[in-house]
């Protein structure tokens, strides 16, 4: 019970009166586009240069909605003499968005970083069968991709910069310990930094 | 044939303003209500912030089918939203806008006692709509409306009353010519209870029990379509430019302003009537709907108590300055 009977009642008119006089939350959407953050599940894009046709998307899709077609080809070798390579081609990647239940397992599992999240939106169509996208429709959301967002000011550093400095930290005392011991030997430490 | 002429004139200009300031109020609580509640309201009908939603909507009910239920009252379902809307029209003719005969669409002698039996009539569409649609939610909307009538036409009446004590007098422009300045802190006890009578006989929000939708799907309205469900819709606007006029005459002085009440008096009119209405809207969006027992409770144990003190003060105040 408040202390002046119908002060909650006041309170009641004052909130709505202050919301008034603030700016609304509206997103105008058909005349202005929202402005969306990094990473909203929007589409997928794919980076196809980096896709190894591993097929680790593919499999973890919950309802399978990833069709990868691919062949293998042969790379001369690197060296004379030495053993023909064999790698993946990709073929065809395509994603149903019809099927597609934006989980985004598919970004999180792919190991080398071929699957984005774009935030892109505008692609219903009229038929439900055209919602099925190829690698070049896919390509090409991948433009749309945006920076990913900064970290925090007091935030860890991203694994791989930790991983890579790490790394070169080790290098560099190993190298300066070869060099003080004996000079004839840093080829060995170079060669793995290389 | 001058003085044909001039009823004609006179009621084709209530008539404009019958159907004009609804319109206003109703899209006023569209964009007010959409703002309140951090919105933008209609931002497309018409181009410009939405301002033909109501014509819009208008259009749209026009051209639904109107149906009568099987089992219904045909007579009168069909007449219910005439009952409840023409009231609210014969009230406007008496409301005077500025002093002097030329700014009231007809000046009635015993404009109080008109206004508010003419107003109680409007009540009545509910209930005929209500029983006739042989509907239970329809029959329970309207059963909540006579209980609600009942219990609000009292302090409404108290409420007139005391200002008619204060004036002497029965006709709204005597009133108005008795009207000083320190009758608004003076009446303004009775002026709030008017206000929040009138609001609970208009059924709006918070008193909105007998077309609460989450239990009685739309009350009296629910088996409406069409033109006849916006007739009532429109009753209910008008009401509110009837009720938001009636206080501000009566409690608020109507054209006496602090400044150019002479010429521009209809203007101050117009402007307590427009505040009041947005009040009306205003405390639509800011309060939940009333249970039906606290309904009640605030009739007959917090209004209807505050009116009478009202008439007291005001007998005794009467007394002391004559």
């Amino acid at each position: 019970m408040s202390p002046i009977p119908g002060s909650g009642l006041a309170k009641g008119l004052a909130v709505t009166l202050r919301t008034m006089t603030r700016k609304t939350v509206t997103e105008q959407y058909p005349e202005a586009l929202p402005e969306l953050p990094p990473r909203s599940r929007g589409v997928i894009g794919l980076f196809e240069e980096n896709c190894t046709v591993c097929m680790l998307c593919a499999r973890e899709c919950p309802d399978w909605c990833i069709y990868i077609d691919s062949h293998k080809e042969t790379v001369p070798p690197v060296a004379p003499g030495g053993r023909e390579r064999s790698r993946n081609v990709l073929d065809r990647f395509a994603i149903d968005f019809a099927l597609c239940m934006y989980c985004g397992i598919c970004v999180d599992v792919c190991p080398f970083d071929a699957l984005f999240w774009s935030p892109e939106f505008e692609y219903a169509e009229t038929d439900i069968r055209e919602l099925t996208h190829e690698r070049d429709k896919l390509r090409e959301w991948m433009w749309t991709v945006p920076e990913p967002p900064a970290l925090d000011p007091a935030a860890e550093e991203p694994k791989e910069v930790a991983a890579a400095r790490k790394a070169a930290d080790r290098h560099a005392a190993e190298r300066r310990a070869a060099e003080d011991a004996r000079p004839g030997e840093a080829d060995e430490a170079g060669e793995d930094g290389s | 044939m001058n003085g044909a002429l001039d009823v004609v004139l006179r009621l084709i200009a209530v008539f404009v303003v019958f159907l004009a300031f609804p319109l206003l109020v109703g899209q006023a609580e569209h964009k007010v209500m959409a703002h309140m509640q951090g919105r933008l309201g209609p931002m497309h009908a018409g181009g410009f912030h939405g301002w033909a939603q109501l014509v819009a909507d208008g259009v749209k009910f026009a051209q639904k089918e109107d149906i009568v239920p099987a089992d219904a009252d045909r007579g009168v379902f069909r007449l219910a939203p005439a009952v409840a809307l023409l009231p609210y029209l014969l009230v406007l003719i008496a409301i005077p806008v500025g002093p002097g005969e030329g700014a009231v669409g007809q000046a009635i002698d015993a404009g109080l006692f008109y206004v508010l039996a003419v107003m109680g009539v409007g009540v009545l569409g509910s209930l005929m709509a209500g029983w006739a649609s042989a509907n239970k939610f329809s029959l329970l909307g309207g059963l909540r409306t006579a209980a609600q009538l009942l219990a609000y036409e009292l302090p409404m009446l108290l409420a007139a009353a005391s200002v008619a004590m204060a004036a002497g007098t029965v006709s709204l422009i005597g009133v108005l010519d008795a009207f000083h300045w320190w009758w608004v802190p003076w009446q303004i006890v009775g002026g709030a209870v008017f206000f929040v009578a009138g609001l609970a006989e208009l059924q709006r929000p918070p008193f909105d029990m007998p077309v609460a939708d989450s239990e009685i799907i739309f009350g009296a309205y629910t088996e409406y379509t069409g033109l006849r469900f916006a007739l009532f819709l429109l009753a209910e606007y008008a009401g509110i430019v009837v009720l938001s006029g009636l206080t501000a005459v009566l409690f608020l002085g109507g054209w006496h302003g602090p400044f150019g009440s002479d010429g521009l008096g209809w203007l101050w009119t117009l402007l307590k009537t427009a505040v009041l209405a947005f009040v009306v809207i205003w405390l639509r969006v800011s309060y939940p709907r009333l249970r039906e027992d606290q309904l009640q409770k605030l009739a007959w144990t917090v209004l209807i108590p505050l009116a009478l003190a009202q008439i007291a003060l005001t007998g005794v105040v009467k007394v002391v300055i004559s």
